[in-house]
């Protein structure tokens, strides 16, 4: 009886609400019991970054959360510093002499820093160096 | 050649693996195959009293692997069906009473014997669910369409595909009045959810109190609805293409003109 | 409609001297008979009647106390994170917005029943006792580690069991394990008066006949519990619920404000039926 008159007034039957919840908390179990998928997911995020700015790989965390509505993906990346040059976006078509580096390669060490040191900038660079900024270490 | 051997587990208690194990097994046994049903529930067994077998119990799965008997000797033939046959648990231990090893050990020797083995696996995903599952090569995950069945379930498949077993599912216990008013997760809802393969679909159906209560498993009863059923489900695991009922609430007429049994 | 329901009970626990809590646990031996629902609603009512609730989920692995009570959202840590030093237990508690005084700690979902410490464990139970009036523990299904863990620490004990024979087995068998020292009492529950008239499902009687204990409710089937897990709303909210009356009656049995003999729910009228689904 309550069901019909909820029905009546513009509900949700209880089986879609029952859908959806299973939905949120099926990923929600299943984004814990996939290790190496979220390992995986965790260095290649932190590849990402690190080209952008140097992260503390060893205190970097990704957690997951069900939220209200939705999961959610907390990740805690420490920063040490700016790169010294950030990489650029993707190149374009054809490379002349000078061109953006190509995009760097993912790390193969499984911890999110980089495989390589930055190669050294090309003679013709005429912009000023940025400034480094000390930023002291994120606390985890 | 050698039987299937197939676990039929849930994560779950109380979703109906017990009573699928025994009317799935009486299906198939009734359609000329060979069936051993193994109760892997040590400590909390129920096979035998859904089969009413209870009063005819000598030795158990224990004692069979502790050597203390002959695996014929522990087998209960069933006085109705001549290729059915239970093996029940013991009930005064637990399941750390055993290892993988050994219940694989047991499989292995009942498959030699018979066309089917079917394992009733206890309700969890610890030690009483990797015996179960150590000796078997085939899962059919028993679920409700409510929302801890099908969470546990989900749990389960993915613990069942990591060993590599393949996966089918029966939806048991359905309202199909409840799924038309909205108050009940459908089959499209919980095969959308689940993900595995669909084997059967088993309505809710209070004459399987009364029969469990009888220890006449109900597939047994020729007119019955639910003997239809899994006469179908038996069929479908034999290979064979079943169209899934339509569902329909047994009507008005045909509950109040519902012979007994 | 809900606060209605919270409001008009009277408060029980809030002015009296803080004596140590009750810790019971909910159990049965055999899985799906109700131990999680009669868990969840059992500490609402209770709650609603003003008492200081927290329910532990001991379910690792399977948990489902959070879903039943709606909760599964609001979940960041379990016992686990707990017992191993990782938060705090007021980190992990979460609250109900809908029931003020009710608290869940719960089980973690992708660990596994041996890595709880019956010590442990019991040792936390301890510290709930000290800080709210009940604590309930939901018991998971069989009688293996997670079954003694969730027993440690509880000296009361209610067994949920339902009217057939394979339910009453392994409860008979739950309560040889319980022992002597423990207050045991009985649920009878998913009764359908109908089934019992027509002699084709044991009566309350029956049942314990076998088991032999103080009986402390009977509960009938009836699909708006579906329902409401659902929704993750659980009947004892619903002042228009049979069966949350049943849960509400049980609670105001366990604080002792009502010690009549509890109902045993009849079978429906035609209207009764028409109105209120099976009987």
């Amino acid at each position: 009886m309550i069901e019909f008159l909820n029905r009546l007034f513009g509900r949700e039957p209880s089986s879609q609400t029952a859908k959806e919840r299973l939905k949120l908390v099926l990923l929600s179990d299943h984004l814990s019991l996939a290790p190496d998928v979220i390992e995986a997911l965790k260095r290649d995020l932190f590849e990402v970054i690190s080209r952008y700015v140097e992260i503390d790989a060893a205190n970097c965390d990704v957690t997951f959360e069900q939220r209200e509505k939705q999961v959610a993906m907390m990740a805690n990346i420490p920063i040490l510093g700016m790169q010294k040059r950030p990489v650029p976006p993707a190149p374009p078509a054809s490379h002349t002499n000078g061109s953006p580096k190509p995009p760097r390669k993912a790390s193969a060490n499984g911890n999110g820093t980089p495989r390589r040191r930055r190669r050294k900038p090309p003679q013709q660079q005429t912009m000023p160096q940025p400034q480094l900024a000390q930023v002291s270490p994120q606390p985890t | 050649m050698s039987a299937r051997r197939i676990v039929l587990t849930s994560g779950k208690g109380g979703v109906g693996k017990t009573t699928t194990t025994a009317n799935l097994g009486a299906a198939l046994a009734k359609s000329g195959k060979r069936v051993v049903l193994v109760d892997a529930d040590i400590g909390l067994r129920n096979l035998d009293l859904v089969l009413g077998v209870e009063k005819r119990i000598v030795f158990d799965l224990v004692e069979v692997v502790e050597g203390r008997c002959q695996l014929r000797q522990a087998l209960i033939k069933d006085k109705r069906l001549e290729n059915l046959s239970i093996l029940p648990a013991a009930q005064t231990r637990d399941k750390t009473a055993i290892s993988e090893l050994q219940m694989a050990e047991v499989i292995q020797q009942l498959a030699a014997l018979c066309d089917y083995v079917l394992i009733d696996c206890p309700a969890g995903i610890e030690h009483g669910f990797r015996n179960a599952i150590a000796g078997a090569a085939e899962a059919i995950v028993v679920t409700t369409p409510e929302v801890s069945a099908i969470r546990d379930a989900d749990r389960v498949i993915g613990k069942l595909q990591e060993r590599g077993l393949p996966v089918r599912l029966i939806i048991n216990r359905i309202r199909p009045e409840m799924v038309r008013s909205g108050d009940m997760l459908g089959v499209d809802d919980v095969t959308e959810i689940l993900s595995a393969e669909l084997l059967g679909i088993v309505p809710d159906d209070e004459e399987v109190i009364d029969t469990t209560n009888r220890g006449e498993p109900i597939a047994l009863i020729a007119e019955s609805r639910l003997g239809a059923i899994y006469a179908k489900i038996a069929r479908r695991l034999e290979g064979e293409l079943v169209p899934f009922t339509v569902l329909g609430a047994p009507s008005f007429f045909e509950r109040l003109f519902r012979k007994a049994g | 409609m809900i606060n209605q329901v919270v409001q008009d009970e009277v408060p029980v626990a809030g002015d009296l001297p803080r004596v140590r809590g009750r810790a019971i646990v909910v159990t049965s031996g055999k899985g799906g008979v109700g131990k999680t629902t009669t868990t969840a609603n059992l500490g609402t009512a209770l709650a609603a009647l003003g008492a200081s609730v927290v329910l532990v989920d001991a379910d690792v692995g399977l948990r489902n106390l959070d879903i039943v009570l709606g909760l599964e959202a609001r979940v960041r840590h379990h016992v686990l994170d707990v017992l191993e030093g990782l938060v705090t237990l007021d980190d992990a508690l979460v609250t109900d917005k809908r029931v003020p005084k009710l608290r869940l700690l719960a089980a973690a979902q992708t660990r596994e029943k041996d890595d709880v410490d019956t010590v442990a464990f019991r040792d936390l139970i301890g510290t709930l006792r000290d800080r709210f009036d009940y604590v309930l523990i939901d018991c998971p299904a069989g009688i293996e580690k997670g079954f003694v863990n969730a027993i440690a620490g509880a000296d009361e004990a209610i067994v949920v069991c339902t009217p057939e024979v394979a339910a009453v087995r392994d409860a008979d068998r739950v309560v040889g394990l319980l022992g002597d020292d423990r207050k045991v009492e009985l649920i009878v529950n998913r009764l359908r008066p109908a089934l019992v008239r027509k002699g084709k499902m044991l009566s309350v009687e029956d049942v314990n006949d076998i088991l032999h204990l103080p009986l402390l409710g009977v509960i009938a089937d009836a699909p708006d519990v579906i329902v409401s897990t659902n929704r993750g709303q659980p009947v004892a909210l619903d002042p228009a619920s049979e069966v949350g009356e049943s849960y509400r009656a049980i609670a105001r049995r366990i604080t002792g404000q009502d010690r009549a003999a509890p109902e045993v729910p009849r079978e429906k009228t035609f209207f009764g039926k028409l109105f209120g689904g099976r009987s």
